[in-house]
């Protein structure tokens, strides 16, 4: 199979979907001739004309708020936001409008949107252009969260963002869009809120999000090779809706959890995932449910600093022994 | 009084009698909070009919308007029904939205009212997106996004129009100034004159007395009809007033204005016992048949509040309903 990189895969994903669809338009900074800072949108516009790729303003609420109203006039729009951390911006837009618009409506309305911004640190950039935001959203009723973890993800999840009626975050991981793996010429979609299993283990389970995905792999690999523990890996895929059941089933099995998110790891994803598994899968536990997100400080921009914010395949390798061993019976 | 040119006796009492609906309809919002009926609070519009009506009454079905927490008027004048209207400030299943938004989110997507809006200035993306869905889709539909003078501190209204007028979007910007943002003199909140604001833009401003329904409808039924032909967006600033304080339970306002000045608008400036003059003296209607219509009218809010008083609250399975649209991906 051909291998192509992330940012190909979103690429090809969009101009899919808007070749299907006339409804489907793009808005957002630099999206048009120059294709986006990353690129990934390169050609786009050759294809569809500026009319479909439309170069706005720097107005992030701006943009947002139209592509709300829009969605809810007969259009598909696609929000192009420049980094996650902008998500600041637009919050009112997003979650007053957008997530709300269906509910408080008693389901007339529709907001049928997607918003494709990033995530993921150590890419020297800082505190405002490194956060990992996902978690945050994830709060408000009336969103999806989709978390592509490779090319293949990323383009089988935004086609079915673009066709879900409701409103849809997609956060690509911004250090994996040079990423290749392979990806099918032939459509395909990947619905939501259907975990993949990885990798098969029988004494831990690593759940992990994007980025955090391949982390989570190497460090499966590594307890084999180097300690003879068998790990599972579960990449959730969307964390709303989020597939409870593959991974309750998996913890089941196992006895052990950890889940592994580049949010912050206070009140996060790592949060919800872990209380979720308490709640449900108690008396199958042998040892506590470990949470390993970043650090619950501000991205620092020195990569001495930096670098210890992010969750590593070694944090999780020693996490992951010493629980298989029973050592975290009292503290992490 | 100024009459207007396109419309005919027909039109003008269907206009009194859309004014009369309003002041009618907040009339009895009002009764409900002060009889403890309704849950909540509720922001009334009274006053300002003449600027709604005129404004709605230059627009199709299929045209699109964007409201306010001060939206029973617009709702109104696009169209809407009484009895979805009352069943959905008291909370009940018949509501525009089954009970799920009320008095601040009244939707009624069959008359092109995409929802009153709970943020002031917080339709103004939405409005903007919808005259763009239209342009790209071909629907020659216009949107009016309603909005207060309090509206004018919100930044995202100033990002908006600036992309409404780069890319010519059929859209009507209509400031109601009614002279207060919330608690607030307009003029301590507002630098400079209000057009400016859409001037600087190069966009098309006017100011229209929001008292006199046919000067504002003539100024409506011109912008719209050129917003159809791609001459979009404007910008009017409708001068208004509002009879109430910001909301039912704003009642000692002396602080923040004086009873003369309410007295003087209620008096001298009120839209409809003006228009209802004016359709004496022009002998478009005799006193007698304005008020039949108002009895008529009093008659239908009255059934309607009852009706409303009596219907079912949502089923307690609604509750979870509505969160995410049906196609599930």
């Amino acid at each position: 199979m051909r291998e192509i990189t992330l940012s190909k895969a979103v690429n090809e994903a969009i101009a899919e979907e808007m070749r299907r669809d006339p409804t489907i338009f793009v808005i957002g900074e630099d999206i048009a001739e120059a294709g986006t800072p990353f690129k990934v949108l390169s050609g786009l516009v050759t294809e569809f004309g500026t009319e479909r790729i439309i170069d706005a303003p720097i107005s992030e609420p701006g943009f947002m708020g139209i592509a709300v109203g829009a969605a809810m006039t007969g259009s598909r729009p696609i929000v192009d936001l420049m980094f996650g951390d902008f998500l600041f911006l637009v919050m009112d837009q997003l979650c007053n409008q957008a997530a709300k618009t269906h509910y408080m409506s008693g389901g007339k309305l529709k907001a049928p949107l997607v918003l494709r911004t990033n995530l993921g640190a150590t890419r020297r950039s800082a505190a405002q252009h490194s956060q990992s935001l996902h978690g945050l959203l994830a709060h408000i009723p009336g969103l999806k969260i989709a978390l592509p973890s490779s090319a293949y993800e990323a383009k089988g999840l935004m086609k079915t963002a673009i066709r879900d009626d409701n409103p849809v975050v997609i956060f690509e991981d911004k250090l994996m869009y040079n990423d290749k793996a392979p990806v099918p010429e032939e459509e395909y979609l990947i619905p939501f809120g259907v975990a993949n299993i990885l990798r098969k283990g029988s004494d831990i389970t690593l759940i992990a999000t994007s980025s955090m995905v391949q982390v989570a792999q190497k460090a499966a690999e590594i307890l084999a090779a180097e300690s003879g523990i068998s790990a599972e890996v579960i990449d959730p895929r969307t964390i709303v809706p989020l597939d409870e059941e593959t991974i309750l089933t998996s913890v089941r099995k196992t006895g052990r959890a950890i889940v592994i998110d580049e949010g912050h790891q206070s009140f996060g994803v790592t949060a919800e995932i872990a209380s979720r598994i308490n709640e449900k899968a108690f008396y199958h536990l042998d040892a506590p449910v470990q949470r390993i997100g970043a650090m619950d400080v501000p991205v620092p921009f020195s990569p001495v600093l930096e670098d210890l914010t992010v969750p590593t395949p070694q944090i999780v390798v020693e996490r992951a022994r010493r629980c298989v061993k029973g050592e975290l019976f009292y503290a992490a | 009084m100024s009459p207007a040119n396109t419309t005919n006796s027909e039109d003008y009492l269907r206009m009194y009698r859309q004014m009369v609906r309003i002041r009618v309809f907040e009339d009895h919002a009002n009764q409900l909070y002060l009889s403890a009926k309704m849950p909540g609070l509720t922001h009334m519009c009274s006053g300002q009919e003449a600027a709604e009506v005129g404004v709605c009454e230059a627009l199709e079905a299929s045209d699109k308007i964007t409201s306010t927490h001060r939206g029973h008027g617009h709702c109104l004048a696009k169209g809407a029904e009484f009895k979805e209207m009352f069943c959905e400030l008291l909370g009940k299943a018949e509501g525009y939205c089954r009970g799920k938004g009320g008095s601040m989110h009244i939707a009624d997507q069959a008359n092109g009212n995409l929802g009153a809006n709970a943020i002031v200035g917080g339709s103004a993306g939405i409005a903007t997106g919808a005259a763009l869905s239209a342009k790209r889709l071909g629907t020659k539909d216009v949107t009016v996004c309603f909005f207060g003078d309090g509206a004018l501190g919100q930044g995202l209204l100033y990002e908006v129009m600036n992309m409404a007028a780069l890319w010519k979007l059929p859209v009507i910007y209509a400031c109601e100034n009614n002279l207060y943002g919330e608690y607030s003199k307009v003029e301590e909140m507002a630098a400079g004159p209000l057009t400016a604001r859409a001037a600087a833009f190069g966009i098309e401003t006017h100011v229209v007395d929001g008292q006199d329904v046919l000067a504002v409808n003539r100024l409506a039924r011109d912008l719209v009809e050129r917003a159809r032909n791609g001459e979009g967006p404007f910008f009017i600033q409708l001068d208004t007033y509002r009879y109430y304080g910001h909301h039912v339970g704003d009642i000692n306002r002396e602080y923040y204005r004086s009873k003369e000045e309410e007295t003087f608008w209620k008096t001298k400036r009120d839209p409809i016992a003006n228009f209802g003059k004016w359709l004496i003296d022009e002998k478009i209607a005799a006193d007698d048949e304005l008020k039949a219509v108002d009895k008529a009218v009093r008659a239908d809010a009255e059934a309607a509040v009852a009706y409303a008083l009596a219907a079912p609250y949502p089923d307690a399975a609604e509750v979870r309903l509505h969160v995410f649209a049906d196609n599930a991906a």
